[in-house]
């Protein structure tokens, strides 16, 4: 069973004074995610990250297409106690402390009275903020809030947790926390869908990655294919400046710092560089093939228009879910 | 059902902390400042004008809240997004408005009980002792609850779909007219055609806030006729149940953009 799945999901606003122009926040989205993987959701500002979580969560009804989660549509209430939310730059009721928010949470996510005590105790450990629970929330940092969104997120022990912008306006050692946190979920076995436009982040986390721009699905990614796909070219790194010339007439790209030279060439010209650079009596330090980024393959996708091409030219799959069932949430 | 209490007790807390019940301490100090004064100045009168005074600063005050909170029960939620992570989470709409609504009635409830003590504490100042007619005081009181409940459930509907600012013109605009109930209906009576249905349809769909204000009645020390406040009582739930259906109903459809 799939954890996520949309059918041909879909979302139109009216426009304008009248509301007669239609503006498309998504068009026909078809996904799956697994059960158990983390799920990268990539795209620039506006590329309709938000729309497709905000659809996902009901907030915002579909105006075609549908979606499931563990194998039930939106409107399933059983279906809204198996997730959990952390919406992108998270705002709470600040006049409660951290504790009695995710009390709050707690209660509304029907976790039972007895476990309520304890289930915030321990979530609010595990996010690193055990000392300040009795705090209001008027007095935490950003970071902080940010902590006290996922915590609410999880609280409740949700399947599947969905995070709009989860790393945004942190710090790196917060980023780097909230990476460990999202391992860690993912090491119990949860699924996590995350939204996000930091690519670092995306390519250390995530098992598979998919690319939205304008509203459209670009294509979809397993994160470690894309690491283990070569470039074609090759990194040399040097000491010595008089064999620039000769490799710049090769075809390298050179960036020189001080004394360390750096160039960037077609793999098939490199054992005539290696040569050059030989003759030049210039002191090799290194020689590595340039993999493709997760950078290179957004940048690559964003320039993509049919998402029915992508798995031809890429060699990665669009991944095109079985046509969807009856209508529904 | 099961989320109602929780939202409830929230909305109280949230009213609580955001200091809405400091008003009462500035209504107490008011209201007995006004009854030494009352007491030297008026000769005869001071009772009637005392209960008339602080009825109606019970009632404004009360309404007043209802309104500047009642505007921002969804709006403000969603306009923070504080409602994003509660609406994610096995809660349904309709619970969320009823909860917002019971919230802010249970604040409004715990306002007047605090004015109220702190009226009758002026009033046994200045009388230096109770009389049997005060009871009526309570009637007043209780239809002054009743127009709390319904504007807050007007205040709420009109959040559902518009701005605050919106919202509070809306609320207000009402609350005056509902007052003039009486009038409305007695130019209705003198107008014919369609002046005549439209001023005839108004009355009714508008809150009749002229019935539920019987403070000068008690002022003077009458009774209250047990029907009407059967009457009064269950009109109130009635229109506050329509404006809340209303509130539900739109807020189940809106995209929450």
């Amino acid at each position: 069973m799939f954890a996520i799945e949309t059918f041909a999901l879909e979302k139109w606003y009216r426009a304008g004074f009248w509301r007669r122009s239609l503006r498309c926040a998504l068009r026909p989205l078809t996904l799956t995610v697994e059960e158990g993987e983390i799920f990268g959701y990539l795209g620039p500002n506006g590329a309709g990250k938000t729309t497709t979580l905000k659809l996902l969560m009901g907030l915002v009804f579909p105006s075609a297409g549908s979606a499931r989660i563990f194998g039930r549509f939106l409107d399933d209430p059983v279906t809204k106690s198996q997730i959990g939310f952390l919406p992108e730059q998270p705002y709470f009721y600040d006049y409660l402390t951290a504790t009695e928010l995710l009390n709050y949470y707690a209660q509304l996510s029907a976790v039972p009275p007895r476990e309520r005590s304890r289930r915030v105790e321990a979530v609010l450990a595990r996010v690193g903020l055990a000392k300040v629970g009795h705090l209001q929330l008027r007095k935490f940092s950003k970071g902080m809030l940010q902590r006290v969104g996922i915590a609410q997120a999880i609280v409740h022990e949700p399947r599947a947790v969905f995070l709009d912008e989860p790393m945004s306006g942190l710090d790196p050692i917060g980023r780097r926390e909230v990476r460990d946190l999202i391992q860690s979920l993912k090491d119990q076995g949860k699924t996590i869908f995350f939204s996000t436009h930091i690519l670092s982040d995306a390519e250390a986390l995530c098992d598979r990655v998919a690319v939205l721009h304008e509203g459209e699905l670009r294509g979809v990614g397993v994160v470690a294919e894309l690491a283990a796909r070569m470039s074609g070219k090759m990194e040399v790194l040097w000491e010595g400046a008089a064999a620039v010339p000769a490799l710049r007439a090769l075809g390298a790209e050179i960036h020189a710092t001080g004394e360390t030279v750096r160039g960037v060439l077609p793999e098939v010209v490199l054992d005539a560089a290696l040569e050059t650079l030989r003759r030049a009596a210039a002191r090799l330090i290194s020689v590595t093939p340039v993999r493709i980024t997760l950078e290179d393959y957004f940048v690559e996708r964003l320039g993509q228009q049919p998402p029915a091409d992508l798995s031809a030219s890429s060699g990665l799959h669009c991944d095109l879910a079985p046509p969807p069932p009856a209508a529904g949430r | 059902m099961r989320c109602i209490p929780y939202i409830a007790f929230n909305t109280f807390r949230e009213a609580v902390r955001d200091r809405v019940l400091y008003n009462l301490i500035i209504f107490a100090v008011l209201l007995a400042a006004s009854g030494l004064l009352f007491g030297e100045i008026s000769i005869g009168v001071e009772r009637i004008v005392l209960i008339n005074l602080g009825m109606t600063a019970i009632s404004l005050f009360g309404t007043v809240i209802a309104i500047f909170i009642g505007i921002g029960l969804v709006s403000k939620e969603i306009e923070k997004r504080t409602l994003y992570t509660v609406l994610s989470r096995p809660v349904r709409r309709w619970e969320f408005i009823v909860g917002k609504f019971c919230g802010l009635v249970g604040t409004l409830l715990v306002n007047a009980f605090f004015m109220t003590l702190g009226f009758f504490a002026a009033l046994f100042y200045l009388a230096r002792g109770f009389q049997r007619t005060d009871a009526w005081v309570l009637v007043a009181i209780w239809f002054i609850v009743l127009q709390f409940i319904i504007v807050t459930a007007l205040a709420l509907l009109f959040s559902s779909f518009s701005t605050p600012l919106e919202s509070a013109i809306f609320s207000f605009v009402l609350f005056v007219v509902g007052s003039f109930g009486d009038d409305l209906r007695q130019f209705a009576a003198t107008v014919h055609g369609a002046a005549h249905v439209a001023a005839t349809l108004a009355a009714y769909v508008m809150p009749d806030f002229a019935a539920l204000n019987v403070i000068l009645q008690v002022a003077h020390g009458q009774p209250v006729n047990p029907t009407l406040a059967l009457y009064n009582t269950a009109y109130a739930l009635l229109y506050a149940s329509a404006a809340i259906a209303g509130a539900v109903l739109i807020f189940e459809r809106r995209n929450l953009k």
